[in-house]
């Protein structure tokens, strides 16, 4: 075998805080060789990130690294920043998360892209240097590079700035490319392309790639060997096929099991079907107003309704106005036109005495459960808050009802005293769960609840929305972009497209056999965790 | 199954007392700080008694014969250029100086609130009047418009000074909690409070002031000093408070010709303003902290 372009043996980091050790990452072993994609799988806090920023030595002062880690004959851990320099950039590059926050406004991409080439040789010629930038900008698919080249990062959409960082990124033909979540933050068809560039990237160079990832969809489309991390230990390391064919370690077995798949079972829905809706929704437009006074419109005549019982999926790219339909429910977008009725009480004309009654019984869920809890609020004031108000319940009987309400979310009564920084993410969102089901909500509107979670929460906090639906029967509005997620808990999916419908149904025939052209490019861009399921894919689209 | 992968957390030892309270009881820099500030208050309360201490009561006893003495002897802190007792006159100061620095602080302090909020929270036509009224305010002169207004002010007192410095110092204070609250209106758990269908007024409040009330606070501290010196400018300047009037400021600013030549008339009230900030910004920081529920455990 060849020597490796990186390689990591003991690796170990602690930060030291507040006089503390704390242990990040513990005696982690992985080789990266030369062509090679090592995906570093884990959940929040498994130390995989840590991992990849060690490699750089772009971990802050309070860390200690010991071990070894070797790139190219060169020992890094314990290495002088002047080191550091040389290799950061020129022999191991990085690729960030968030790309729209990881260029400079102020500056042309051809601006930084050149930057970056003249800080590695200052002694090519203008002239080259952006002919060079040109050929980067190709190499990553960015349509029209010549004149793309006095763009600003604000014109370019959240796929095209990612590829401009991975352009700029392999400017000086690094031998490793790290990738941290490159794809995290973008809709799924975008990180379908971003994706297609990575893989076509390592046939045109003999870049090794060490993607750093959560998502195994991804993970099946683009590695080829896989370091499953947890809490700071690797718990496996594997070749792709194997890794998803007979995963050795249980870990591993419970985090595939973990992730959500299209294709659930036929469900018996609740909803019942005599009832009037409880929501309805008919030819709203909601309009914002940008900086320059000119009216964008975020939703374009969209109808629905929902019947008690009923959980119905609003499914969306970023800017398909999914988000924006329940914000209008809530009166938190400006409506322009349609009518929403709850409960038979129209929000648009009806007095404000109604509104605030109607209000009470519309629970809503949010993205963030870390900033959907008051900072300053224990978690049982918070969960207390709405029955305080509403019902004017005090003292003896509010504790009760927050014990209840922390019970139904299958969290300790005792933990009422604690704050939201105390928490976990998953729990939080469950303290968010029972605040929205305090009052016995006669809607629930959930804005992409588990986005911020990891898979393993995500699964136990999709459980508990079915069960509390199941005993409060509460009508639900699910707003969410992953399909999978969907299919596991919804009964009717609205398929949302620059602020229209563009397809509605029951879900299994939505999700199994969808009509609209724009509903089947979702389904297919959404990576599954099966390598030859992703490789047949690909065969597919280069065939068709 | 999953529950394996997500372990709760360790449950952790219920903290004994949490309350802000409990904190603010065990950190000792609160009660150096409480300590210092009663000093400060008592002597300002009582000055006759505590001037007496060291045997001059009275700040306007003073003989031309004793000018410019060195601390020392009959006098533990000297004596200024007319012969007065420095003691006794940083003593009886600290009334006036403490009472315009506290009233101007908290003057500014109420009406920024109530704007800021007002501005921050309802934007639109709100903000942008409030918005012209701080530009208005900035634009001027600081020095100009209160040496106008207190010109036209027949009487001058503590309180009127207080008035005219608020008057023209709310306007910063306001900003900063305008940007303040608006940070705290776009976030998740105001806006899950507004689904809630709770008023505004509990809104703004239970979630929206508390939470923005952590930088305001610690700018709102060190305001104090800022006031006591700007009192002294003005009284320098012939408009603040008038001779028989003691204060710091009075004193800081008739010391600071003589500061090469007799360094004594500058450095005893400039040691009692610096005390009396520090405390307040120190006493500030810890109440922040104490309030913070990330501060306390």
């Amino acid at each position: 075998m060849t020597t490796p372009v990186l390689s990591a043996r003991d690796l170990a980091v602690a930060f030291s805080v507040g006089g503390e050790e704390i242990a990040a990452v513990h005696r982690v072993d992985f080789d990266l060789h030369a062509g090679e994609v090592l995906a570093i799988v884990g959940e929040s806090g498994s130390g995989k990130s840590v991992t990849s920023l060690a490699v750089l030595g772009l971990l802050p002062r309070n860390a200690t690294v010991t071990g070894s880690i070797v790139a190219d004959g060169t020992e890094l851990v314990g290495a002088s920043e002047r080191t550091f320099a040389s290799i950061r950039g020129d022999r191991i590059a990085m690729i960030f998360q968030d790309p729209s926050n990881a260029l400079d406004p102020v500056f042309t991409i051809g601006y930084q892209i050149q930057e970056m080439l003249r800080r590695h040789d200052p002694k090519q010629s203008r002239e080259d240097r952006r002919a060079r930038a040109i050929e980067l900008l190709a190499m990553v698919e960015l349509p029209e590079p010549e004149e793309r080249l006095d763009s600003f990062p604000h014109q370019l959409s959240g796929g095209q700035a990612q590829r401009v960082m991975i352009a700029m990124a392999l400017a000086c033909d690094p031998e490793v490319l790290i990738a941290d979540e490159p794809t995290t933050a973008l809709d799924v068809t975008v990180q379908r392309e971003i994706l297609d560039v990575l893989r076509r990237m390592r046939e045109r160079t003999s870049a090794a790639i060490l993607l750093i990832t959560h998502d195994m969809g991804v993970v099946a489309d683009i590695a080829d060997r896989v370091v499953v991390m947890r809490r700071g230990r690797v718990e496996e390391t594997a070749d792709v096929r194997s890794l998803f064919s007979a995963p050795r370690a249980e870990y591993t077995r419970a985090l595939l099991a973990a992730v959500p798949r299209i294709g659930a079972e036929a469900r018996v829905s609740t909803a019942d079907g005599a009832e009037r809706p409880v929501l309805e929704i008919e030819d709203l437009v909601v309009e914002y107003r940008n900086r320059r006074r000119r009216h964008i419109r975020a939703v374009e005549g969209v109808s629905l309704a929902i019947r008690a019982g009923e959980m119905v999926a609003l499914v969306g790219e970023s800017g398909s106005g999914k988000s924006t339909i329940g914000k209008s429910v809530l009166g938190l977008a400006p409506v322009e036109e349609g009518r929403i009725v709850v409960d038979g009480v129209e929000l648009g004309n009806a007095s404000r005495e109604a509104i605030r009654t109607v209000k009470k019984r519309i629970g809503v869920v949010f993205q963030n459960p870390t900033a959907a809890l008051d900072p300053r609020r224990t978690i049982g004031q918070s969960i207390g808050e709405p029955v305080r108000v509403h019902d004017g319940v005090k003292g003896r009987a509010l504790a009760a009802r927050v014990t209840e309400l922390l019970e139904a979310v299958e969290l300790p009564a005792s933990w009422s005293g604690r704050y939201p920084h105390e928490l976990s993410g998953g729990q939080r969102q469950r303290v968010a769960i029972a605040r929205a089901v305090a009052l016995d909500p006669l809607l629930l509107i959930a804005d992409e609840p588990t986005s911020a979670l990891d898979v393993s929460v995500q699964a136990t906090v999709l459980d508990l929305l079915r069960r509390l639906q199941e005993r409060f029967r509460f009508a639900c509005l699910f707003i969410s972009h992953d399909l999978a997620v969907v299919d596991a808990l919804c009964d009717r999916v609205v398929v949302l497209h620059r602020g229209s419908i563009v397809e509605e149904g029951e879900r299994r025939r939505v999700l199994t056999d969808p009509e609209h052209e724009y509903t089947r490019r979702l389904l297919a861009a959404a990576p599954v965790p099966d390598p030859d399921e992703q490789a047949r894919r690909r065969a597919e689209a280069l065939a068709g | 199954m999953s529950e394996q992968l997500a372990p709760q957390q360790a449950p952790l030892v219920a903290p004994a007392d949490r309350s802000v309270w409990a904190t603010l009881r065990s950190r000792p820099l609160f009660w150096v700080c409480s300590v210092v500030l009663s000093l400060l208050g008592l002597i300002a309360l009582l000055p006759g008694p505590i001037a007496g201490l060291f045997g001059q009561p009275d700040p306007r006893a003073c003989t031309l014969a004793d000018s410019a003495l060195e601390p020392g002897g009959a006098h533990v802190f000297g004596t200024d250029l007319q012969g007065c007792d420095i003691f006794a006159n940083v003593v009886y100061g600290t009334q006036t100086s403490l009472f315009i620095g506290l009233l101007t602080t908290v003057l500014c302090l109420v009406i920024a609130m109530v704007l800021g909020t007002l501005a921050g929270y309802y934007g639109g036509v709100a903000d942008r009047i409030v918005a012209r009224l701080t530009d208005v305010f900035l634009g001027f002169p600081f020095l100009l418009g209160a040496i106008v207004v207190l010109n036209s002010i027949g009487a001058r007192s503590p309180v009127t000074v207080s008035l005219v410095i608020a008057f023209f110092s709310w306007p910063t204070l306001a900003r900063l909690v305008r940007s303040s609250v608006r940070t705290v209106r776009s976030a998740e758990y105001v806006q899950a409070a507004s689904a809630m269908g709770l008023r505004d007024r509990r809104i703004l409040l239970d979630h929206v002031v508390p939470n923005s009330l952590g930088p305001v606070l610690a700018i709102a501290t060190t305001m104090v000093g800022s006031v006591i010196v700007a009192e002294s400018t003005l009284t320098f300047l012939g408009v603040g408070l008038r001779s028989p009037s003691i204060s710091w400021g009075l004193q800081l600013s008739t010391a600071q010709s003589y500061f090469q030549s007799e360094p004594h008339l500058l450095v005893f009230p400039s040691i009692f303003l610096t005390v009396t900030v520090l405390s307040l910004i120190t006493l500030g920081d810890i109440l922040r902290d104490a309030l913070d529920p990330k501060g306390r455990s």
